[in-house]
């Protein structure tokens, strides 16, 4: 069974193209990676996905339901990690589970025993009572993971889920997702320009640019389709240029606090 | 119920854990107390005004309650920006009981804060007429500080960043505290003012809880509440409308 149908999908803002007619399966219990550059239309395909962008066109299916016409199932269904952090800095680490836990109906004693569990999966089980602020990048990316399982979703939504750290903690963050999927029988969609990520962690890979799905397919049977080493190679046959590693965590930073502000 | 509950619990927690903001929050109040009530005190009194601290007192309290509710509401910019909002709007709750849930517990933060300030009216000699209307004098807090929590969230909601905040804070918050009524009466003002003074929410608060407080007012603390409240309903309204077309 598919647990994500997107068919002819696609995202105009103003005349500009971000998603262009962009088509895919997947099947559920399966690690799906979406791999592109910045702004190749990653995230603005995740929004539509998850009830938070309209589609100019086309349709989406996720768990039998549509995200427009039927937000709340939809809404149920998914947990979800965003690209930019989004944890309530001001609150411990259990509270900002509670406040989920809350928000999507977890009844009282399911919320506790659920949240000890997640809070010892992503062993942040000791820092429980710490608040969000004194953590780490990596520490508050486990809680996001952990909050956005708390509710038992179908499927787990990360959009480039180790941006900005380092290579030992994106092992990390990797191993608890693969753990995942054996523990949970979760289906997990993700983005990420890091392309041995995608190579390693996924079932299936769907090489996005520019708003156009280049290739899908198995990591393996990309490489024989494309007639390359790696998907490094495969990226670059077949849009003649490098995926950028752009990481600028610390850019990202001051980019957001001249938003907060204004631009001066 | 539960989703409204754990909106307001968090705006709660939030203001307990910031000391530095509460604080802040209280040294303008204290220093309009204090500089216009012992400085201007002296002068009312000649003019046949009575003891200004009295008059002056349930303006201050108001103002604690002004500066406090709309702050929590534009709050929600930083929510924005800091990412904390789309955890909120993707759960599988109606926006407007976020909405409600969020501007009730800035409400709750300002009127805990307007009571703060009413006991720093007590220790500068301030004396309520009357202990029985001390409960009134709270309604009349609550609905003012629901009406700038809500004028908070309509601004929240409809601005993207911080830009326009100081323009907000002197070319309307402060005109709306100058010309309520909460610093001098407002009777024999030029109509012009008066005219203003009639349209300003906190005109109605502040008559109302001075009602409540001391004995005297302008209006009668009847219209004032009724005023107040559809004043309140109106811009919450508006509110819910602006913050269910926030797109993240
Ligand atoms: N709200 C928006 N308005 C206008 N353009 C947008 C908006 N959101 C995204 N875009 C543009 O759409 C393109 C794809 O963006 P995005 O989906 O964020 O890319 P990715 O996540 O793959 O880096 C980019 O060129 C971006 O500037
Ligand atoms: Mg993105």
């Amino acid at each position: 069974m598919n647990i994500i149908e997107v068919k002819d999908l696609v995202k105009k803002f103003d005349g500009f193209t971000a998603v262009d007619d962009i088509s895919f399966t997947v099947p559920e219990g399966q690690i799906f990676a979406f791999l592109g550059p910045n702004g190749a239309g990653k995230t603005t395909t995740i929004k539509m996905l998850t009830t938070l962008l309209h589609p100019s066109s086309g349709t989406i299916t996720l768990n039998g339901a549509d995200p427009m016409k039927d937000q709340e199932a939809v809404r149920r269904s998914f947990g979800i990690v965003f690209q930019d952090q989004s944890l309530d800095d001001e609150l411990t680490a259990w509270e900002n589970l509670e406040f989920h836990g809350v928000l999507y109906h977890v009844s009282k004693e399911l919320r506790r025993k659920r949240i000890g569990d997640m809070l010892h999966f992503v062993e942040l089980w000791d820092r429980k009572d710490d608040l969000v602020k004194h953590f780490s990048g990596g520490m508050k990316r486990r809680l996001e993971i952990a909050r956005g399982l708390l509710h038992h979703p179908k499927v787990l939504f990360l959009d480039e889920p180790t941006l900005g750290l380092d290579p030992q903690t994106r092992n990390h963050i990797w191993s608890y997702i693969k753990n995942l999927n054996g523990t949970e029988k979760i289906t997990v969609f993700f983005t990420t320009h890091y392309m041995e990520e995608a190579g390693r962690v996924a079932d299936q890979v769907a090489i996005i640019d520019h708003g156009k799905i280049m290739i899908q397919g198995a990591p393996d049977e990309l490489k024989t389709k494309t007639g390359t080493k790696s998907l490094e190679d495969a990226f670059l046959s077949l849009t003649g240029r490098d995926l950028r590693e752009e990481n600028a965590s610390s850019k990202d930073q001051m980019r957001k606090s001249q938003r907060v502000w204004g631009r001066r | 119920m539960s989703t409204i509950y754990i909106l307001w619990l968090r705006q709660l927690k939030r203001y307990v854990r910031s000391k530095p903001r509460m604080v802040g929050a209280l040294g303008q109040p204290l220093l309009f107390l204090v500089a216009l009530g012992f400085g201007f005190g002296p002068i009312y009194a000649k003019a046949g005004g009575g003891n200004y601290i009295d008059f002056l007192a349930p303006g201050i309290i108001a103002m604690g309650v002004l500066f406090t509710a709309v702050f929590t509401g534009i709050e929600i910019i930083w929510d924005r920006q800091f990412g904390f909002l789309k955890e909120t709007l993707v759960a599988p709750v109606s926006r407007m009981q976020i909405m409600i849930g969020r501007t009730l517990g800035g409400a709750t933060v300002a009127t805990i804060q307007g009571l703060i300030v009413f006991l720093m009216t007590l220790a500068i000699g301030f004396r309520p007429a009357s202990v029985l209307m001390l409960p009134v004098a709270l309604v009349f807090i609550f609905v003012t500080a629901v009406f700038f929590a809500g004028l908070g969230t309509c601004f929240g909601s409809y601005l993207e960043d911080m830009q326009a905040f100081p323009l907000i804070m002197n070319f309307l918050m402060m005109p709306l505290f100058f010309l309520s009524g909460s610093l001098f009466p407002l009777a024999g003002l030029p109509a012009g003012i008066q005219a203003v003074a009639a349209v300003d929410p906190l005109t109605f608060g502040v008559d109302g809880l001075r009602g409540a407080l001391t004995g005297m007012s302008h209006f009668s603390m009847g219209i004032d509440f009724v005023i107040l409240s559809l004043m309140a309903l109106t811009v919450l309204s508006i509110g819910r409308a602006l913050f269910a077309r926030i797109q993240i």
